[in-house]
């Protein structure tokens, strides 16, 4: 075992759980200390280790373990997680080492990665978490050295005493400190005094990912374990029969199964299954509405214009408002059903044995993974134990524990540990979609332009509330009603990242533009006059922070100088969803008789930039989503199946179309709150008010450019 | 099922599989090397992207029975020890989200930077289309190819 080196703050050791064995594989790429890669199990790893609490521990070598409880599918959780328990701590941060932990629901609240919930939810606990051994640590030494604790500061690993120059390391006093009672109360860093939040940190797992260890689901391996992929009925389908005896006769497969319509083809490697799937003859029958798009452009037109719908928020009177009306605004904006389609295919290892019961894969809520693993077993979720893998996306398909259910039942079925694949056509033909939206705004404007009425009714496709009533502009109009109308659809959905908000945004900050169109005023002064109106004036309860709103508005027209670019048509957008607030403009130029979408600027507030890299990585990533699906991405189906089933057909955006971005933040000193989903729901308004100012083209549906809008334009690759 | 003799990173394997067997499934259930990814299977995306000889070929869709004497690069052999010049721009730069496709985006971009050390933007646009990143780091993709292009060249 080659002995860990001495490294800088830039080349600090990583440390990445593989699958298998639970192996952690520790090096850095130090180029004057490129013999240092180490190999370490997890015993090693925590080797003499003292426990602190459940999010870290300390070795005698001066070595810091600190355990990341959150599913890592690129928001950057596992290393933001850890640089706050490390500030507090005081650690030295190239001695700190990582771990995923696994499902642990006695040490961890809420290992979910959804809803950007994670940092809100933790920031005090991961705080608490190192200052705690912090203070144990210094208390430790005052025993040993016999001074006051005051009289002790810490830095970088270390306790030190000012007055005698004495210095002790963490890994020197782990033993004496572990033993010290753990305090109840303990204080806090000052911001000011903040060395490790704030400041840009590299990925933890970077070295792993960029030489291509095992870190995903897809590459967990066990000895004997066999390979399965299912075919699953249309939406609205049932299995009526399945014949196999040719797929079984390809070489390497072990058997076809089949369990609640599904046809599973298990083997002991990955190409025969794919084969021997081709050659399955499978007739499905009807079990419930078979549709197609054409079934729910109908629908959406009958529940638009229906008598039935859910009554979310009510404001003032606004039919009053709209019979006196001096003009009134219209607008109706519709987007497709959506694949998440995250680059790792859904996949999961279970291991069902008479004792209990191994799951190892990648999903973004373990904790329901091993729910539904013990009641479709009927055992108890004690004998369940899941390992949490690097997971390659989510984008919140991952939420579902389908395929952890599907993997159960076929290693309890082979009596073997099984790990179950899903190909793209899988991945993208199986459902759990966004949800198709439709939505009809309509504004009531009186003489002097000013908005006195907004309607807003959406009906959506298995989208439950598609609204979210207590979103800007509410709190702001004297007469509002906000409607929600929902089809049980046979085609399924889930939430999709910023989930609702993700197309809900584009039509409202979209519609907005249009009534400040009409009103004669400026988009950007059109929503300050809207706040501060909200400000003076609310009506009825407001659940957004309207200076914070206006901080980012105010930070992305300052930064893009809004309204003073010649050449160039700018849109506006901004929105508070998921706890932060984001402005954007975009900017287009037309360029031979054609749009062309040059840059997008970000203005962010989620309080405390925890780590300055990592978040411009998910504002900037939000973005480019937002951008790519709002654009290019469209699901439809003829007769409950889905017409797009590959990357060829399902288009997702691609390195050329993307425009330059700019990224802000404001710095005010509030609790941090999330970053992986609010940048995504303002790009597409933004882009599209844009196009409407380059244009007079109003872009209300997507994506972009399938709609007749843009067909006049030679579209080059960015738009 | 046929035998084939293949030569990936400097080693030489033995395998016994049928002759359609895309390299892909070769690498990642034969010899364990998982490191080349699974996405699309149909050469959309540029996840499992490997070098054959240098160039950047999509193991997906190649039978193994057509790589023949041709030398294969992974991600695993790109380097020994993680250092080569894309990698450590990578890593610089930052650029991984959920890092899934980044073995692919990487074995991309150094298949470029070997035939062309000073690519222009745009040549790195062209070479790079091909590689789809869902978390959307195509910015700092672009830098860390920059990047690497100017330590190669400073080398």
């Amino acid at each position: 075992m080659t002995k860990v080196l001495k490294t800088s703050r830039r080349d600090f050791l990583k440390i990445a759980v593989t699958t298998g064995g639970g192996l952690f594989l520790g090096f850095h790429l130090s180029s004057c200390e490129s013999e240092t890669m180490v190999v370490l199990t997890d015993q090693e790893v925590l080797k003499g280790a003292l426990n602190f609490n459940s999010y870290l521990s300390v070795s005698p070598d001066g070595h810091v373990v600190i355990f990341s409880p959150n599913p890592e599918l690129g928001q950057n959780i596992k290393t933001s997680f850890p640089m706050i328990v490390a500030e507090e701590l005081d650690a030295d941060w190239s001695k700190v080492r990582v771990v995923q932990a696994n499902l642990e629901t006695d040490k961890f609240d809420r290992q979910v990665t959804g809803g950007s919930g994670a940092m809100p939810h933790s920031w005090e606990r991961l705080r608490k978490a190192g200052a705690t051994a912090r203070h144990m640590l210094v208390e430790a030494a005052a025993k040993r050295w016999e001074v006051p604790i005051a009289s002790l500061s810490t830095a970088d690993g270390e306790v030190i005493h000012k007055e005698s120059g004495r210095k002790l390391s963490y890994g020197e006093l782990a033993n004496e400190a572990a033993k010290i009672e753990v305090p109840t109360e303990v204080k806090l860093k000052e911001r000011k005094d903040f060395k490790i939040i704030g400041s840009p940190v590299k990925n933890v797992d970077n070295q792993a990912m960029f030489t291509g260890k095992p870190l995903f689901g897809l590459d967990f391996y066990r000895e004997g374990m066999l390979n399965a992929m299912i075919q699953r009925p249309p939406f609205g389908m049932k299995l009526k029969s399945v014949v196999s005896d040719e797929a079984k006769g390809i070489a390497g497969i072990v058997d076809i199964v089949t369990f609640n319509n599904n046809v599973a083809v298990v083997g002991k490697s990955t190409w025969p299954i794919i084969k021997a799937r081709k050659l399955l003859r499978i007739e499905y029958e009807p079990d419930g509405e078979v549709e197609s798009s054409a079934d729910h452009d109908r629908l959406f037109t009958v529940l638009m214009d229906g008598k039935e719908a859910q009554v979310m928020r009510q404001d003032g009177n606004v039919g009053e408002a709209f019979k006196n009306a001096a003009k009134v605004v219209t607008g109706e904006y519709q987007c497709p059903f959506l694949s998440h389609s995250p680059m790792e295919p859904m996949n999961f290892f279970a291991h069902v044995r008479e004792d209990g019961v191994e799951l190892v894969g990648p999903t973004q809520t373990p904790e329901r993974a091993r729910t539904e693993t013990a009641e479709l077993l009927g055992i108890s979720p004690e004998k369940i134990t899941l390992e949490l893998t690097r997971l390659g996306g989510g984008f919140g398909r991952r939420l579902r524990a389908d395929f952890v259910v599907e993997a159960v039942e076929l290693s309890k079925m082979m009596k073997a540990p099984v790990k179950v694949t899903w190909t793209r056509e899988d991945d993208i033909t199986g459902g759990a979609y966004r949800p198709a939206v439709r939505y009809r705004f309509q504004a009531a404007l009186d003489a002097e332009g000013n908005m006195v009425g907004y309607k807003l009714r959406g009906v959506g496709m298995n989208a439950g509330n598609c609204t979210r009533q207590d979103n800007f502009p509410s709190g702001a109009v004297d007469n509002l009603l906000i409607e929600s109308v929902e089809h049980k659809s046979s085609i399924t959905t889930n939430a999709w990242r910023a989930p609702i908000t993700n197309f809900l945004a584009f039509a409202e900050q979209s519609f907005l533009d249009e009534v400040a169109e009409v009103a004669g005023k400026d988009p950007v002064a059109f929503r300050l006059d809207l706040l501060d109106k909200a400000k003076k004036n609310p009506v009825g309860e407001i659940h957004y922070d309207i200076d914070r709103m206006k901080g980012v508005i105010q930070l992305a027209a300052e930064k893009s100088n809004w309204g003073k670019k010649e050449g160039l048509s700018q849109g506006f957008s901004v929105y508070f969803s998921h706890r932060s607030y984001v402005a954007q403009v975009a900017e287009v130029r037309m360029t031979q008789g054609s749009p062309v979408l040059e840059k997008i600027y970000a203005a962010t507030d989620c309080g405390i930039v925890v780590n300055p890299t990592g978040a411009d990585q998910q504002v900037r990533g939000g973005m480019v989503d937002g951008m790519g699906h709002a654009m290019f991405s469209n699901m439809t189906f003829k007769n409950g199946v889905p017409e797009q089933k590959n990357f060829d057909s399902y288009r997702l955006i691609r390195m050329k179309e993307i425009p330059a971005i700019e990224t802000h933040f404001v710095d005010n000193g509030i609790d941090p709150t999330g970053l992986g989903e609010p940048a995504l729901p303002p790009t597409g308004g933004a882009i599209a008010n844009a196009i409407f100012k380059a244009t007079g083209k109003r872009l209300r549906n997507q994506p972009f450019v399938e709609q007749e809008e843009l067909k006049a334009f030679q579209m080059g690759e960015r738009m | 099922m046929a035998n084939y003799k293949l030569k990936i990173n400097n080693h030489d394997h033995e395998i016994e599989v049928d002759s359609d067997t895309p390299l892909l499934w070769v690498l990642r259930d034969h010899i364990g090397l998982v490191g080349t990814k699974y996405s699309c299977g149909i050469s959309q995306c540029g996840a499992c992207t490997v070098h054959m000889n240098d160039e950047a070929v999509r193991s997906c869709t190649l039978p193994v029975s057509a790589v023949g004497d041709n030398r294969i690069t992974t991600i695993e052999g790109l380097s020994e020890k993680g250092d080569h010049p894309v990698q450590l721009a990578w890593d610089e730069v930052d650029v991984a989200q959920c890092g899934y496709c980044q073995a692919g985006q990487i074995m991309s971009a150094s298949a470029l930077l070997k035939k062309n050390a000073k690519p222009t933007e745009e040549e790195i646009e062209t070479a790079m289309n091909g590689n789809i990143c869902r978390c959307g780091t195509y910015h700092r993709i672009k830098e860390a190819v920059a990047l690497a292009s100017s330590k190669i060249n400073r080398s």
